[in-house]
């Protein structure tokens, strides 16, 4: 700098004054920070007792995505299990204690939910942790689990192929949902061709393996086969695709926001659901809220709950629901999943006398609950449980009409070892 | 023979995105040298403006809301681009790495921000009808939202040509940028000029904000999403030229929706990423050589 010392000196000055001004806003925007995630994670930190049930509460982790592409399916889900928490505590508590959630966000990024997961075992002393949506964050956490013989509740429905002794799936395998939805679009829709599309990640990969196998044993053809990386919001090309492959319906896989986009972009191509049928199983009647029903109405999807299933369990969870968190607000299958979820890990606790894991988990084997969605039975061996699948349409209110429904509750069969067709399935890894 | 004309519009379609995002950062990483990466966060203020304007207006007057967005998130993000430039960026001119930690220091804090008053959950902005649909011409798709994205970048570009080209103050601006001291000492007040193109810069992405809305949902890493593709478009077209611009982001674009047919989206990208880097290999300095000395 060729600068008289003078000036150099009044600079001096000036920059010692805005370097006090950036560290004042900086510290005020960590403050800010701060206070918000405070309200979230209200009881992180000040504790440190050495067990999960020792002193008056017993904590329990939950885990999902507050921010980032997922947070708009996971943040309902925080707050179903939240319900629940409340409902048991109010209640009595369980082993007449009160229940204590500790909540972390996974930031819609795996190596963070690996982290946090790692952090409510060992720091928070967690009895168990209600969390994840996105196979790739449950098979990120997974080892985390089995190392620390801790428990994970998962709460959506996936891809099958995994049985986790430290794992309880609350959500459907693919023999509750996929197959059961397939088997729906050759029975009912006639369907020949199919045009697979989903998001670049272990869920959509797998499940599509396995829908090809099926159409192989089945007759179907499967016209294309695409993949949007998640996030993803530009969809001509895969729109293009969809129209230039002359399919009967699109087997639609992608998650998270992706999906306002694509909607948006086949209305704008000029293909609504009268004139190319689109079956979802990652939109329920929480993300049709978020896409607006007016672009999805009609359209297909695949589930074991929806708002409007009948049932007097059913009638008081969606009451509570929106008692709770407004009358705008919706429950959909996840919401319903981790909902039951904490029920069922209560129960068991109750039941096994403690929140030892192993106990917990023995105490599971058969559990029965009365969940909005029906009866539902832990199975002994996979720790999945029982379902009826419900294929609905939406409709313009956003909510979903169940058109087609499985003769009752299906046996969850995550290797698929009843089916002869989906011999030589392998796991896509990662 | 129609798919692949489908692509070619799609591809000018895409094309036209990254011009409309590029545009700005032709002025503020081109001309100016500042590797601005909160450029980004000032699409997704531009993007987050059209959402509150609608939700303050009312869903009936979905269009008022929309038109009015693109002026007002101009202003908007200009101004949040000028103070930006008068409280960090003016002391950090010549020193481009600076810019580039500060500036995404301000973006995380930007993106935090979006996250505290707006919620974490994306926002859905509502189409205009007469966006909605679109038509067949010659057995091409022509969704109207991507018509209007392609006449507002052609708008834009041709606004940001008059003023760069043909006005006093765009003169002062390649004066300021080609040689900072001689336009000192022939009586330019360059810090003035300075803060008028980063308000220009900063507002383009406002205004590219605006029309993202059409295409997808709007949340606090909408930013992040578009950052690295405006770059590219900038680097490839030649650091600071419109025409360059115009060129990269239309040849990026189709290249992009081509590739993308004849593979799939991840692997599309990847041959779009190594088109570049081979292209950059053989000709650095961009499809139209610069004479300015910004980043040497």
């Amino acid at each position: 700098m060729q600068t008289l010392g003078g000036f150099v000196s009044t600079r001096e000055k000036g920059s010692r004054f805005w370097l006090a001004a950036i560290l004042v806003m900086c510290l005020s925007a960590f403050v800010a920070v701060g206070c918000g995630s405070d309200d979230e994670s209200s009881s992180s930190g000040s504790s440190t007792s050495s067990s999960a049930d020792s002193g008056d509460t017993i904590k329990v982790g939950i885990l999902h995505s507050l921010s980032g592409t997922m947070a708009i399916s996971e943040k309902s889900v925080v707050d179903a299990e939240q319900l629940a928490i409340k409902e048991i505590n109010a209640a009595g508590g369980v082993l007449g204690k009160q229940i204590e959630p500790v909540v972390e966000d996974g930031a819609s990024d795996w190596p963070t939910f690996a982290e946090k997961a790692q952090k409510l075992i060992s720091e928070d002393k967690v009895a168990a942790v209600f969390g994840c949506w996105t196979s790739a964050s449950r098979k990120a956490v997974l080892p985390v689990f089995e190392r620390n013989k801790a428990l994970l509740y998962y709460p959506v429905q996936y891809e099958g192929m995994e049985a986790s002794p430290y794992i309880f799936y609350t959500g459907a395998t693919t023999n509750q949902q996929i197959i059961p939805a397939l088997e729906y679009l050759k029975e009912e829709k006639k369907v020949k061709k199919l045009f697979l599309v989903g998001s670049d990640y272990v869920f959509p990969r797998t499940a599509n393996k396995e829908i090809k196998l099926w159409a192989k044993a089945n007759g179907m053809e499967i016209t294309g086969e695409e993949y949007a990386p998640l996030g993803s919001t530009e969809f001509s090309t895969i729109v293009n695709k969809v129209k230039a492959s002359d399919s009967d319906a699109v087997f639609n896989t992608l998650n998270g926001d992706s999906n306002v986009a694509f909607f948006k972009q086949l209305d704008g191509a000029g293909l609504p659901s009268s004139k190319l049928p689109i079956v979802s199983v990652s939109i329920a009647e929480d993300e049709v809220r978020a896409i607006g029903a007016d672009k999805v109405e009609g359209q297909i999807v695949a589930w074991n709950y929806y708002q409007t299933t009948p049932g007097a369990a059913n009638e008081k969870f969606v009451k509570a629901y929106k008692a709770e968190y407004g009358d705008d607000r919706v429950t959909d299958d996840p919401i319903e999943a981790a909902y039951v979820a904490v029920y069922l890990w209560a129960e068991a606790v109750e039941k096994a006398g403690t929140t030892d894991v192993e106990k917990v988990k023995e105490a599971s084997k058969g559990l029965e609950f009365d969940a909005p969605e029906g009866k539902v039975v832990v199975d002994d061996e996979n720790q999945h449980i029982t379902k009826t699948a419900r294929i609905g349409v939406i409709n313009k209110e956003g909510l979903i009409d169940t058109v087609w429904e499985s003769d009752g509750p299906i046996e969850p069969d995550p290797f698929l070892e009843s089916y002869p067709w989906a011999k030589g399935m392998t796991p896509v890894d990662g | 023979m129609e798919p692949i004309l489908n692509q070619l519009f799609a591809g000018v379609s895409y094309g036209s995105i990254l011009l409309l995002i590029a545009l700005g950062l032709t002025f503020t990483f081109g001309q100016m040298g500042v590797i601005n990466m909160a450029h980004g966060e000032f699409i997704m203020f531009g993007a987050y403006t059209t959402y509150v304007l609608q939700e303050v207006l009312g869903k009936d007057q979905i269009t008022y809301a929309f038109l009015l967005s693109l002026p007002i998130a101009l202003v908007v993000a200009g101004a949040m681009g000028l103070l930006l430039e008068m409280t960090l960026i003016k002391r950090l001119y010549g020193r481009p790495l600076d810019t580039l930690l500060v500036t995404w220091g301000v973006a995380l804090v930007l993106q935090q921000l979006a996250r505290d008053i707006f919620g974490a959950n994306n926002v859905e902005v509502v189409s205009p009808t007469w966006l909605e649909g679109g038509i067949t011409v010659f057995g091409i798709d022509m969704a109207y939202n991507r018509l209007f994205i392609i006449g507002l970048a052609l708008a834009i570009t041709a606004a940001a040509w008059v003023v760069v080209g043909k006005l006093k103050q765009g003169r002062r601006m390649r004066a300021v940028m080609q040689n900072r001291q001689l336009a000192g000492a022939s009586g330019i007040n360059t810090p003035s000029v300075d803060r008028r193109t980063f308000f220009l810069g900063s507002g383009l992405a406002g205004v590219a904000g605006v029309a993202i809305t059409q295409l997808g949902s709007v949340g606090p890493n909408l930013g992040t999403n578009y950052i690295i593709d405006a770059f590219l478009v900038v680097i490839v077209g030649g650091l600071g030229h419109l025409r360059g611009a115009v060129i990269a982001a239309l040849a990026l674009g189709i290249l992009n929706s081509l590739a993308e047919y004849w593979s799939s989206a991840s692997l599309g990208k990847v041959i779009v990423f190594m088109a570049i880097v081979v292209f950059l290999q053989f000709r650095p300095q961009g499809i139209v050589a610069s004479e300015s000395r910004g980043l040497a």
